[in-house]
């Protein structure tokens, strides 16, 4: 099988996005671990427990747990309170499906972008950063 | 690298179909792609987990296909739900959330999907064959699926779920195919107490650690010096599910694609190996409880909740049998999940009405962390699934106590949490 593409999931007119970082030390699962309404990650497990996700570019190094995480980001889609963008590792369906769905059902896309162990362990919390069309990430401001 | 397309997939994804299979195809083809899939494959069965309710969103999505006449191609069966319709009293959730909900299984039903509304659907007669290309979702039924059935399915989200049931297509893609089934993580189980055999806490705690390691790569257990059963196997997929992103394990000598360990790992070295202590067992089992114990005497209890995968037939034998001729105390609330057809199975045994008497409430169609059921969720509540100790605290906001089906027993009995600390002893015990 050939290799994912660096950009996994994006809607056809998709722009550059950009975004502060939100690095979970992490997976998270978006069901059962993010409360839709608020944008809030609610799994008490989680070193991220209690920040929010919404309008922020989430990075982690994979995806998580239940199949409903799809559900629950598509959920937070249509709410305004789910990441601009995800940056991840591993190629995951559980959060593609989510990000498709999100683009196909309301025309409103997710980019779900792959990075490098390297390249993602270089993207900070606080960071401010821009999804380029072809995937790419690129820093802009790191935080202090 | 490109995806290539079948005549009928075309036809499929231009419309020729219909609207809904269009809408379906697109949704099977754009993961695909993101996938990295270079085809598609037949499926010859689904499991559709997009039927317990998350709101608005999953819900325009599901009366869009039905609106648009999607028909599902394959046998499909649902899971869970939010709510319990043998025993629709028990849910204590918003009416409108309620009314919103039962139109989300109305909206798959009349889909074609059979309405089993359980995580366990490896419980019901009908289940894939050795090698069979399925698409399921639910972490849990993934997981078994995989290694207990050897049946092949990727770790499915929803959504697709309902696409693969409606197109007859999936991505030829992960767990679909043969390279990427193979263990590249082996645990070795070093040493456990005669009283961790036969305890349904070894699957749980041991598949709680494995998740946290391995995160998406495929392990193989190694060392068991008893093969496990059904029940055991489904407690470590759903515990190793939660923890990580597992889709798939083996366990050498008891799960189809691993008669030995090199068979498991496809004759190649493992890329990990990690040795699996008694200490490693109980430190995973200690960070599974978010309630603080003051060592077991004064920790009152409100709710015991089992059943998270829905209980099977045997797993209900075993409380049963812990139980004995005992009622459950007065102050704590009781609560076991299952499939419709176990609690026909267990209602001809006289079990179901003798743990009715004994205080005990049975629940199907959904299961208590995933919908508002519980009557008190202020006090700690125990449970024997490392599963439901994971997503409790997030989703209910309960303290959770994790235990042995047997201390679960015990602990409902007493009113307060019993938990049996010499099943951690060496050598000396005595069962």
């Amino acid at each position: 099988m050939a290799e994912p593409p660096p950009l996994q999931v994006a809607g056809p007119s998709s722009g550059p996005v950009e975004g502060v970082v939100l690095h979970l030390d992490e997976p998270l699962s978006f069901w059962g671990g993010l409360d839709a309404a608020t944008g809030e990650v609610i799994d008490r497990h989680h070193p991220q427990s209690g920040q929010s996700v919404a309008g922020r570019v989430l990075v982690m190094h994979s995806g998580r747990g239940s199949s409903s995480g799809s559900s629950a980001l598509l959920e937070a889609v249509r709410c305004g309170t789910a990441p601009a963008a995800i940056v991840m590792v591993e190629p995951d369906a559980i959060v593609a499906l989510g990000a498709i769905v999100a683009d196909e059902l309301y025309g409103r896309p997710l980019p779900v972008v792959l990075a490098n162990e390297a390249e993602l362990a270089k993207l900070r919390t606080g960071d401010q950063v821009c999804i380029e069309r072809d995937g790419s990430v690129r820093r802009i401001d790191a935080a202090l | 690298m490109t995806l290539h397309l079948t005549d009928d997939d075309v036809r499929r994804l231009d419309g020729g179909d219909g609207p809904a299979v269009r809408l379906a195809m697109r949704v099977v083809v754009r993961l695909a792609e993101a996938l990295g899939a270079e085809e598609l494959l037949d499926i010859s069965a689904a499991h559709v987990d997009s039927c317990l309710y998350h709101g608005r969103a999953p819900l325009d999505f599901a009366e869009r296909l039905a609106v648009d006449g999607a028909t599902v191609v394959v046998p499909t069966t649902l899971n869970v739900s939010s709510l319990d319709l043998l025993h629709p009293d028990l849910y204590r959730g918003d009416p409108e959330e309620g009314d919103l909900a039962r139109r989300l299984m109305d909206a798959y039903v009349g889909m074609g999907c059979r309405p089993t509304w359980t995580c366990a659907p490896y419980q019901l007669e009908e289940r894939p064959a050795f090698g069979e290309q399925v698409a399921w979702a639910e972490s849990n039924a993934i997981a078994f699926a995989n290694s207990v059935l050897g049946a092949r399915t990727d770790r499915y989200g929803d959504f697709v779920d309902i696409c693969a049931a409606v197109t007859g297509r999936a991505p030829a893609a992960g767990l679909h195919l043969d390279e990427n089934r193979r263990a590249t993580v082996v645990f070795r189980v070093e040493e456990l107490t005669p009283g961790l055999q036969g305890n349904s806490l070894l699957p749980n705690v041991l598949g709680t650690l494995i998740g946290s390691v391995v995160g998406n790569r495929v392990p193989v257990v190694d060392g068991l010096p008893d093969p496990p059963d059904e029940d055991w196997l489904k407690a470590l997929g759903a515990a190793a599910a939660s923890a990580g992103s597992v889709g798939m394990f083996h366990v050498v000598g008891a799960t189809p694609e691993a008669p030995t360990l090199e068979a498991a790992l496809g004759g190649h070295q493992p890329a990990e190996v990690v040795v699996v202590t008694l200490d490693d067992l109980r430190r995973t089992r200690d960070r599974l409880n978010t309630a603080r114990l003051d060592g077991g005497t004064g920790d009152a209890l409100a709710t015991v909740s089992l059943g998270t995968p829905h209980y099977s037939v045997t797993e209900f034998g075993r409380f049963v049998e812990a139980l004995g001729d005992r009622r459950v105390h007065p102050g704590v609330d009781v609560y076991i999940s299952t499939g419709r057809g176990i609690l026909d199975e267990i209602e001809e045994r006289g079990w179901a009405e003798g743990l009715r008497s004994a205080g005990v409430t049975i629940v199907t169609d959904t299961c208590t962390y995933v919908t508002p059921i519980l009557e008190d969720t202020t006090g700690p509540a125990m449970t024997d699934s490392a599963k439901w100790a994971y997503y409790a605290p997030g989703n209910l906001g309960v303290d959770v106590v994790f235990g042995s089906t047997r201390e679960c027993a015990e602990s409902a009995v007493a009113g307060r949490v019993v938990l049996d600390e010499t099943i951690w002893t060496r050598g000396s015990h005595d069962g």
